[in-house]
């Protein structure tokens, strides 16, 4: 048997590091306008968002790939600006993960805000603060179990993407091979001891993260008095 | 002077209703604002705040916050608001939710010893009392020193004693820090206590306005005692009616002869009088 190689492992960390930290930035003032919204658009805005739950991993790694590849418009304009490929590389990963994970950030934390007591942000915006400082300083630190929720299932979540991943990004060893692909190729090649082993990992971690969110949530409600 | 003349439509419980007023209030005065619920007394508190939009004007000392071109926002007010169900930040200290307004610890200091909370400083909110709450709620809301304190219903979820402490409270802050304070409030004795002035509003329309004694109490002419109640039931007893009213917490009795007991109905609001004896109090 091979010595493990953790590449794989780490290169699923850093995609899905990098997806939650950009998709933390994009989705909270989107789900801050969703939660606080009455505007008629808001079911279709909350249908797209939601797109990528129900959408099959192909077809959304199909668009994108065709959105961005170098014969479309966008990978034109950034091929000839910058100089940056957009697919089969590690920026189209983050590109695609970004996509396929933005409603397990937007859903929580919309969820978060809208448990929100109004008359709370009202108090906010009396005192003189604006959306943004009421945003920072009082919705946010008011829903930490959402939040906590919304960070770390999309971590997870991207850490276990596989189709759009395959798609967008082919499976490039140290680029764009990350473990979920790694396992496919593993059993491809019926190396199924190597395919445990990945999986094991793959199986204790998202249920690490998943036990600990749970925890953590319990241990807050309990310390806030919410049963 | 605070001159209010604004209209909304509103969507009330009994159909589309108009709120209509045309307020003038005067400045350091105490308003108590009454009415049963859904006659616009909120709605008319949260757009003095600039929470909600309406047509009119409203006009503060000659400052304007709302014509028919603008509305200043909530924030560039200068108001004070208590909430009936509190709205403190519940992930800061009591201590911070003052300071959260305004950094002006000595102020912050000096709310919380006049309403002894100085001990209670670094606790959150969710392990006070519904009465601790709602002091510190007032202290927050006088943060900022403003000129107009808006109270929706402040006291109406505590208990009949922490109510009293609470007035207290109050009427000590509005004399101190000079605001002119409206409170909406559907207790009689509270806003006999504390307002000044009593606005009372039916169905989004000013239906009578004037000082507690003028509004709160009902007798007339010769009546020595006037109480206005629930009828409750009319029992037939031999050949007479016993009518069973609800004053205030005390249910009462009252004889009615047969034309009188068909004329009312049950659940009606009728008024208890008498002027055949002089009342008088006993301990």
């Amino acid at each position: 048997m091979n010595a493990l190689d953790l590449e794989p492992f780490l290169l699923s960390f850093k995609l899905a590091g990098m997806t939650t930290l950009i998709l933390f930035i994009i989705a909270m003032p989107v789900s801050w306008w969703l939660s606080q919204t009455r505007c008629r658009c808001k079911p279709f805005v909350e249908a797209v968002t939601s797109l990528p739950i129900v959408l099959p991993p192909s077809v959304l790694g199909f668009y994108i790939l065709f959105a961005l590849s170098q014969n479309s418009p966008i990978g034109i304009f950034f091929e000839e600006t910058f100089g940056m490929k957009l697919v089969f590389n590690f920026t189209g990963l983050v590109i695609a993960s970004c996509f396929y994970s933005f409603p397990f950030m937007v859903q929580p934390l919309q969820g978060g805000f809208e448990t929100l007591n109004k008359n709370m942000l009202e108090a906010s915006y009396i005192a003189g603060k604006s959306r943004f400082e009421t945003l920072l300083r009082v919705a946010l630190p008011n829903i930490k179990p959402a939040l906590m929720t919304a960070l770390i299932v999309t971590f997870a979540h991207t850490v276990g993407e596989f189709g759009v991943v395959l798609m967008v990004g082919g499976s490039i060893p140290g680029e764009t091979k990350v473990a979920s692909v790694a396992i496919y190729e593993f059993v491809e090649v019926m190396d199924y001891s190597q395919a445990h082993i990945y999986s094991v990992i793959m199986l204790v971690l998202s249920f690490s993260v998943l036990f600990g969110v749970y925890l953590f949530n319990q241990h807050h409600n309990r310390r806030i008095g919410v049963s | 002077m605070i001159n209010i003349n604004i209209q909304k439509q509103l969507q009330g419980s009994s159909g589309a209703m108009e709120l209509n007023v045309d307020l003038h209030i005067k400045e350091h005065s105490f308003v108590a604002l009454a009415g049963q619920s859904g006659s616009g007394k909120t709605t008319l508190l949260r757009i003095l705040a600039g929470l909600e939009k309406a047509a009119g004007v409203i006009d503060v000392s000659g400052v304007l916050w709302q014509d028919e071109k603008k509305s200043v926002v909530p924030q560039k007010r200068n108001i004070g608001f208590v909430f009936q169900d509190y709205a403190l930040f519940a992930n800061m200290s009591v201590e911070q939710n003052l300071l959260y307004v305004n950094k002006d610890r000595e102020l912050a200091k000096h709310l919380l010893m006049l309403t002894e909370l100085s001990e209670l400083k670094d606790r959150l909110p969710n392990t006070l009392s519904g009465g601790q709450k709602q002091r510190v709620s007032l202290c927050r809301a006088l943060m900022n020193r403003p000129k107009l304190l808006l109270m929706d219903e402040p006291l109406s979820a505590l208990d009949p004693g922490m109510r009293t402490k609470l007035q207290h409270d109050i009427l000590m802050l509005h004399k101190e820090f000079g605001t002119t304070t409206i409170m909406v409030s559907h207790d009689p004795s509270e806003i006999y206590r504390l307002a000044d002035r009593v606005i009372m509003l039916e169905q989004g329309r000013v239906i009578q306005e004037g000082t507690s004694k003028e509004v709160l109490l009902h007798t007339r002419g010769s009546q020595k005692f006037s109480l206005t109640g629930e009828l409750l039931d009319i029992i037939k007893a031999d050949v007479i009616y016993i009518a069973v009213v609800a004053i205030g917490q005390q249910i009462v009795e009252v004889v009615l002869d047969e034309a009188e007991a068909s004329s009312f109905k049950i659940g009606q609001r009728v008024q208890v009088n008498t002027k055949a004896f002089a009342p008088s109090l006993s301990h």
